[in-house]
């Protein structure tokens, strides 16, 4: 809040952490959040009115929902862990980043190319069609030595530190980054047809090409939109609420226990198929234990607040902040439930696991997202505070209205069909055809569309807030309750 | 048959091991002798002294 | 055991969870490329004929499986309504498997002779026009399109190279073979047959002048899940 000011203080010699390129990446951030939402509500108004298909190539729902997904994962959330990590490092190490800023800007620039390459592909009908693993394969070795380079990056960043203590929140980011080379390198593991082609073949097949992806797809969840976006909770909580975690102790149990559980969860997206019986009963094991490490993760980060709950009311950055650690909660509440096998037979292929993701994408990352940004523009820009925190309040009311919407939905869209599909009648056949379950759909499809609506607005608001903090306005208007007299401490 | 019921085992191995390992790190974790340490720890994202 | 050495040895750390995230991959993960029983034996199923495969890669590239599964689940309702649940064999050859996610749109594991081919042309370039309720988009541009497959050789290599098991006569007369299932009358639909059982030929589109990717697609929705005599599966050799 305070950078400014706190910049001249003190004793020590300030170092000059590297930051330039951090703004890059909140920029980018931002930027492909509201693409990827945008596309988002295009395809879902495309499910409500199919002629919005346009019935060309590259407008299908099919060529587009990946580009809403991979915006919005790997676009909007890759941007923002690298610009979140790569801050957080420095400071927590108190060093500048290894490689400096020309490295910044490799990561940056070669991240942003990996999108522009696989979005374009998407678009044009190249496609590996495994879920949220979709670029193809030179796409793929393109974004392997971008990996490559992050983890250099970030390791040698915690190496020259000279904090003697690895702060808890880059362990986070630590895990999150070797495991999604992990991942990546396995899961895409395919022979390309010809050098000078786009086309290649997995060399997985059928069940284990299935077991592979969502070893992969359900830890794209576990360590890119979870660890990851903990280690940002782990350093930004405290920091917006200015006081420690509540339990450093508890977030070393919560590390080990997430890590190493997460990764068994995959098979619970296999439920009733012909992945082999063990395999399923093993991943909704692990799924219902990850359930303990998930809220204890929670309860770490919305504690951090005890004994400071008026924050709550007078700061929307926390509010932001907490509000995500509670969808947290909650869709890791959902999830285990969902991966019983009894629930999940009902579950699965419906909406609802499509209003279950939507809970943590935009409850959960997008929120501590945005909290984030709100927290680092000012800090990065050098300036005072935020143009307008009014405007934040007024983003996080109409987000949290769009989510809503949007998950009510899914959950009676999903669970109606779950249950249309298996109803009989009072004679023995089956009461409804596939087409007539497609019909009832239709109401729902809108007020998610609508839900969605009101998600991209809110980002919208921010859009503007930022561009106006940025260029060095503030606006004129009432704080929130306590005016002159913040505790100068509280802004350290 | 002999590979399934080898990993049976190996399966039920690695539980106690990690067992053992978890009840480890929450003993060290959790150990008055360390409180101090960690809430030391803690503190490390206040200390930069550029702010911010 | 001492945590402080592992939080201060950034090598250590990385190592320490390296081991930790790999173990529940290893333990799930190996088991399915070892053990025997992971795909049941059954009669029938082949590799995808070239015309097929080139109806399987518009299937991947339209990212048909976002909205349709190709995996029916061991239920009364999906079996009356799909048929009979699969088998992990009669995905042996998909590379990448297309069991889907998702059902927007109903499961095609079995769709394979439930339509006509009359019906697939109609559908694929406007499903509301048999479907009126349908929210499928249309793809109109897949009759005008020539199927571009020059290269069916060199896909079918590369599939070897993954594992699946084509010949070297399939892979020599992959062009042939193309041409003879999309138009039976000038082709040697008998060699075809015998290399490819139980492939569906036929001018799918209506149009014999030329071989269009509605061609490839339909060949391929027309023979998924035909592979299998279900009169004469053994459930207990099936491991699930």
């Amino acid at each position: 809040m305070s950078a400014a000011l706190a910049a001249t203080s003190g004793a020590n010699v300030s170092i000059q952490y590297n930051e330039a390129f951090v703004r890059k990446f909140v920029i980018a951030t931002i930027f492909w959040g509201v693409v990827g939402m945008l596309v988002g509500v295009v395809i879902a108004f495309q499910l409500a009115f199919p002629v919005l298909n346009l019935d060309l190539p590259w407008t299908t729902f099919g060529r587009l929902r990946p580009v809403h997904t991979s915006a919005v994962i790997f676009a909007f959330g890759g941007n923002a862990l690298f610009a979140t990590s790569l801050y957080v490092v420095q400071r927590t190490c108190r060093t500048t980043l290894f490689g400096g800023e020309a490295m910044g800007n490799f990561l940056f620039w070669g991240f942003q190319l990996f999108i522009v390459l696989a979005a374009s592909g998407y678009v044009l009908g190249i496609t590996q069609s495994k879920e949220y693993a979709e670029p193809e394969w030179y796409v793929d070795l393109w974004l392997t030595i971008v990996w490559v380079a992050y983890l250099i990056c970030f390791a040698g960043t915690l190496m020259k530190r000279k904090e003697p203590h690895i702060y808890v929140a880059n362990w986070f980011f630590l895990a999150f980054i070797i495991t999604v080379a992990m991942l990546h390198l396995v899961n895409n593991a395919a022979v390309p047809v010809s050098f000078f082609g786009t086309k290649s073949y997995i060399v997985w097949a059928g069940v284990q090409d299935a077991m592979t992806q969502w070893w992969y797809g359900h830890n794209a969840v576990g360590f890119f939109l979870t660890a990851g976006f903990l280690g940002m909770m782990y350093y930004f909580v405290p920091k917006q609420a200015d006081r420690p975690v509540y339990s450093y102790r508890l977030s070393i149990v919560h590390f080990w226990t997430l890590i190493f559980l997460y990764i068994w969860a995959g098979p619970h997206h296999l439920h009733y198929t012909a992945l082999p019986d063990w395999a399923q009963t093993l991943g909704m094991t692990f799924s219902i234990i990850l359930w303990m490490p998930s809220w204890g993760g929670m309860i770490n980060g919305i504690m951090t607040l005890s004994g400071a709950w008026d924050k709550l009311r007078t700061d929307p950055i926390l509010r932001f902040m907490v509000a995500s650690v509670a969808f947290y909660g909650m869709s890791t509440f959902e999830g285990p439930m969902m991966s019983i096998k009894a629930v999940n037979s009902l579950s699965h292929y419906t909406d609802w696991t499509i209003g279950h993701v939507h809970s943590g994408a935009l409850g959960w990352v997008a929120f501590i997202t945005f909290g984030c940004m709100y927290n680092l523009v000012p800090a990065l820009w050098k300036r005072e505070r935020l143009y307008s925190l009014r405007l934040v309040t007024y983003h996080f009311w109409i987000s949290t209205i769009g989510i809503v919407l949007y998950i009510t939905a899914m959950w009676i869209s999903g669970i109606m069909q779950g249950l249309m599909w298996r109803a009989y009648d009072s004679l023995g056949f089956l009461q409804y055809s596939f087409i007539e379950t497609v019909e009832a759909m239709h109401p729902y499809y809108v007020i998610r569309a609508f839900g969605g609506v009101l998600f991209l607005v809110g980002a919208l608001i921010m859009v503007y807030n930022v561009w106006k903090t940025i260029k060095g306005d503030l606006r004129t208007e009432e704080s929130f309750e306590q005016p002159a007299h913040v505790p100068a401490g509280a802004a350290e | 048959m002999d590979l399934t019921e080898l990993y049976e085992t190996a399966r039920s191995l690695w539980v106690v091991w990690l067992m053992v390992l978890f009840l480890g790190i929450v003993f060290w974790a959790f150990r008055p002798k360390n409180k101090k340490r960690f809430e030391d720890d803690a503190q490390i994202p206040f200390k930069d002294e550029n702010g911010g | 055991m001492n945590h402080a050495i592992l939080e201060k040895n950034v090598i250590l750390l990385a190592v320490c969870i390296l081991i930790t995230v790999a173990i529940g991959g290893l333990v799930q993960l190996i088991p399915l490329y070892t053990m025997e029983q992971t795909i049941e034996e059954v009669e029938g199923v082949r590799p995808y004929s070239p015309l097929e495969l080139a109806g399987r890669n518009i299937y991947v590239r339209e990212g048909c499986y976002l909205c349709h599964s190709q995996m029916i689940r061991p239920f009364r309702d999906e079996a009356e309504r799909y048929g009979h649940y699969s088998l992990a064999a009669e995905s042996m050859y998909d590379h990448p498997f297309q069991w889907g996610s998702k059902r927007t749109g109903p499961d095609l594991a079995r769709v394979g002779g439930k339509y006509s081919d009359d019906w697939h042309v109609a559908h694929m370039i406007n499903p509301r026009s048999v479907v009126p309720e349908s929210i499928m988009p249309g793809y109109p541009f897949m009759a005008e399109t020539e199927l571009d497959f020059g290269s069916a050789a060199e896909h079918l290599r590369t599939l070897r190279i993954v594992g699946v098991p084509y010949t070297d006569e399939q892979i020599a007369e992959a062009a042939n073979d193309l041409a003879a299932q999309a138009n039976p009358d000038e082709g040697d639909v008998d060699a075809l047959l015998q290399r490819y059982p139980k492939a569906v030929v036929g001018n799918f589109d209506g149009d014999a002048s030329r071989v269009t990717e509605l061609d490839a697609i339909i060949a391929y929705l027309q023979m998924l899940g035909t592979l299998v005599d279900f009169n004469e599966y053994q459930p207990e050799a099936d491991f699930r």
